[in-house]
């Protein structure tokens, strides 16, 4: 076994939490624009913007959200690799960002982060132990004695053998390595700091499906054999809902929901939320989806719409008739059951039955096999497959709608009035 | 020329039935590099009907990229080699197709669309010179025209204000606009067949959504065949009508999508499908392949999966399964088909557990 740091405190995840690991308090992140002759600043592209959660002991915190929401920056900036614009966050009830000197120096040594890309995060000039034992001798004291090499070494062959690689592949260098390799050495030189919270920035983003799994399957391994808590930042939404105790979804630099995993999954309250979750294509080729697609892309952090950030694109919006609340008031991130919070000022009204009306386009299932569904009308299919995700007749007669309305209808048009029945049951 | 006109001789004697698209025959493609031969495809065949949708999956380095690269003749000859095979396409092998017919063929008949919509737009043209270019090359038409058949193309794939758009370069759009800038540039001369390498994979969940609808609706009102190269199984299940499964240069399975992904039979497309993440496996640890994809230096001597599969047995070792002549014909594993010379029956079938839904 590795002897995990002494100095750490005992953390037990199945303990009744008292004071949350890390909190984060209106955590803000500019990055400024410069430009015209003068390299004058024109503004700011606001990357986090007003960012608030709490990070309990032991849990897995999933971050999830569309490229350029502020997601890994607000992972960076929380461990500090750089600097914040304003706001507060402590890491066991201490400041993180008002430490200096050595005092900074132990911090870091208490948050760790795995990067994205397995190949750019390793320097490819230094060999497995000298990338793993780099940490350990910036964090050498008298104590730890890892200013030794045999004991640095030790150690370094200790993390090897727990993220699964063989202990004198620290003679190697990078290229050596597979991808998935590499992601273990980048885990092991996370891990071998023994920190108190990792976080995770897309850690199996880069990765093949079959390698990804053994990845999330390593990571679970790990939390539980080093009491670790991660942050793990990620946009694959399946992968979150599996990895995460609680997640937070971001839109353009602000948290827009917070719940349970379960919670948010089974029971979405933003707007915006929803149509992620049901922009994820299924495995499934049965299983129908009503998807909401959003018009548009994601609006420029630099100038974020007026009051909810979120109303440029929002179905929700439309369905209410525009109310004038959504372009002038930014909402508040407020708490609608325990532990879920929503920041939508109509988070009340969204039903299955409203995203429902909203989701216009009904995905069609593979309408080929072997001439099986082809024929069939798109209206009974989605009458008899929607109901994966539906719950009472009024969405169905609604989906039906929305589906004859839709031309993505395949093959079928030609026969979307006969009346047969479904070809084949839901999920058997 | 006599070459030009004896391939289009062939062309009018089409053996292939009319409704066969594109036949990919037996195609091997190899790399010769510094540390030997990269054998990225070796021995692929499957065909595409027209109007078919076709989804080729597979894990990155299975040749899936390569295959269609080697359709379209973009390969630098060397270091790549077509060692052998056919591209069957509308009756004529496109390998053997003189390279000016070649580029008659090229964007105009088979239309790609490429995974990066960054680097795959030439930054210093506007979008209307290069959708427009491809047009007015192969229609012969006006430069007039040209920017017409852009426009019309821009607003066929959903961008507002098109006339707009045609005078802005790539940098000043977005990923999701980029790639329907793409779509518009495949679509502009009506081709029968459009290749999409991977082209949702750089894009967010909810553009994503948006491409696919795009891509769904474009091939049902042009008709044209779709061939889409993905690694993604969802987008697969909802995109294609049918799937081949690529592993280490080799197709091992293929077969309706529902056959595919709702009953896998090779051990690889079980192992794929399980261990996709999703809410009824939290808790539990998920199930893996073991190992790496194989080393394409130094392939094993039997089935190239046979290191990696749970369910091997003698006859992997030693006989390498082709999907050509597997019994039944669409996977290629001896778990199915007896094995040459050895008479042990095959094994207990392995079962895979019913996709779940990864959300209520």
């Amino acid at each position: 076994m590795i002897d995990s740091a002494s100095s750490q405190a005992p953390a037990d995840p199945k303990k009744p939490m008292g004071e949350p690991l890390v909190v984060v308090d209106n955590l803000v992140k500019y990055y400024p624009i410069y430009g015209g002759v003068l390299r004058r600043k024109l503004g700011d592209v606001k990357a986090v913007d007003g960012v608030s959660f709490d990070i309990n002991r032991g849990e897995v915190f999933g971050l999830v959200g569309e490229s350029g929401c502020g997601k890994s920056t607000l992972g960076r900036t929380l461990i500090r690799l750089i600097p914040r614009t304003s706001g507060t966050a402590s890491l066991n009830g201490q400041d993180i960002f008002s430490r200096k000197g050595d005092d900074l120096k132990r911090l870091r040594g208490e948050m760790q982060i795995i990067f994205q890309d397995p190949v750019g995060s390793l320097n490819p000039r230094m060999p497995v132990s000298d990338i793993i034992g780099e940490g350990l001798l910036a964090q050498q004291d008298k104590e730890n004695g890892w200013g030794r090499r045999e004991i640095r070494d030790k150690r370094v062959g200790d993390y090897l053998d727990a993220v699964g690689l063989r202990r004198d592949y620290a003679r190697r260098y990078p290229h050596e390595f597979s991808g998935g390799q590499r992601q273990r050495i980048g885990i092991a030189r996370a891990l071998a700091l023994s920190p108190e919270i990792v976080i995770c920035d897309e850690p199996v983003s880069a990765l093949d499906v079959s390698i990804q799994s053994q990845i999330l399957n390593l990571l679970l391994d790990l939390r539980a054999e080093f009491n670790l808590t991660y942050l793990f930042v990620a946009h694959n939404l399946s992968v979150i809902q599996y990895i995460s105790d609680r997640v937070g979804v971001m839109y353009l630099g602000t948290i827009v929901e917070i719940a349970g995993v379960d919670e948010i999954y089974s029971n979405p309250r933003h707007p915006y939320t929803i149509a992620l979750l049901s922009a994820v294509p299924e495995p499934n080729p049965r299983v129908r989806k009503r998807r909401i697609v959003l018009k548009g892309d994601v609006p420029s952090p630099a100038a974020p719409p007026s009051g909810c950030r979120f109303h440029t694109r929002c179905w929700l919006r439309e369905q209410l008739g525009r109310p004038e609340s959504c372009e002038t008031t930014i909402p508040e991130l407020r708490e609608i059951a325990g532990g879920h919070r929503v920041a939508c000022h109509f988070a009340e009204t969204v039903t299955p039955a409203a995203a429902a009306e909203a989701a216009h386009v009904v995905v069609p299932v593979a309408l080929a096999a072997e001439g099986l569904a082809a024929a069939a009308p798109l209206a009974a299919i989605a009458g008899g497959e929607v109901e994966e995700t539906e719950s009472d007749a009024a969405e169905t007669a609604a989906a039906i709608a929305a589906a004859s309305t839709t031309t993505e209808s395949g093959t079928s048009t030609d026969s979307s009035d006969s009346g047969s029945p479904p070809p084949t049951g839901p999920q058997n | 020329m006599t070459t030009a006109a004896t391939v289009r001789d062939v062309g009018a004697a089409d053996p292939t039935p009319s409704d066969l698209l594109l036949d990919i025959r037996d195609l091997r493609t190899y790399f010769h590099v510094m540390d030997g031969t990269v054998k990225a495809v070796d021995g692929v065949s499957f065909s595409v009907k027209r109007g078919q949708t076709l989804g080729v999956v597979g894990e990155s380095g299975c040749g899936k990229s390569v295959t269609a690269l080697t359709v379209m003749r973009l390969l630098d000859i060397p270091p790549a080699e077509i060692a052998s095979g056919q591209v069957m396409f509308k009756g004529r092998d496109l390998l053997k197709l003189p390279d000016p017919e070649m580029r008659k063929v090229r964007g105009n008949e088979i239309a790609m669309v490429f995974q990066e919509p960054m680097t795959s737009l030439n930054p210093v043209y506007t979008v209307g010179d290069q959708i427009s270019e491809a047009v007015i090359l192969h229609k012969g038409i006006s430069k007039k025209a040209g920017v017409e058949k852009s426009i019309e193309s821009l607003r066929l794939v959903g961008i507002n204000n098109p006339e707009r758009r045609i005078k802005q370069y790539p940098h000043e759009l977005s990923g999701g606009m980029r790639q329907r800038v793409m779509i518009a540039m495949a679509l502009s001369c009506d081709p029968d067949l459009i290749i999409a390498d991977e082209p949702t994979t750089a894009l967010d969940v909810t553009i994503q959504a948006q491409i696919l609808e795009l891509l769904r609706k474009v091939q049902d009102e042009t008709g044209a065949a779709l061939m889409l190269i993905t690694h993604d199984l969802g987008v697969v299940a909802e995109t294609v009508q049918d799937v081949v499964v690529m592993y280490a240069g080799r197709v091992v399975e293929r077969g309706t999508v529902e056959e595919v992904l709702l009953a896998p039979k090779h051990p690889y497309t079980m192992g794929l499908l399980d261990s996709i993440p999703s809410k009824g496996k939290r808790g539990q640890r998920l199930n893996v392949i073991k190992g790496t994809v194989a080393n394409p230096f130094n392939l094993p001597p039997g089935c190239n999966f046979m290191p990696r599969c749970p369910f091997a047995f003698e006859p992997c070792q030693v006989h390498d399964p082709r999907i050509e002549e597997a019994d039944p014909p669409d996977v290629a594993c001896w778990l199915y088909t007896r094995a040459p010379g050895i008479s042990l029956p095959p094994r207990k079938r392995p079962t895979v557990a019913p996709l779940e839904a990864t959300q209520s």
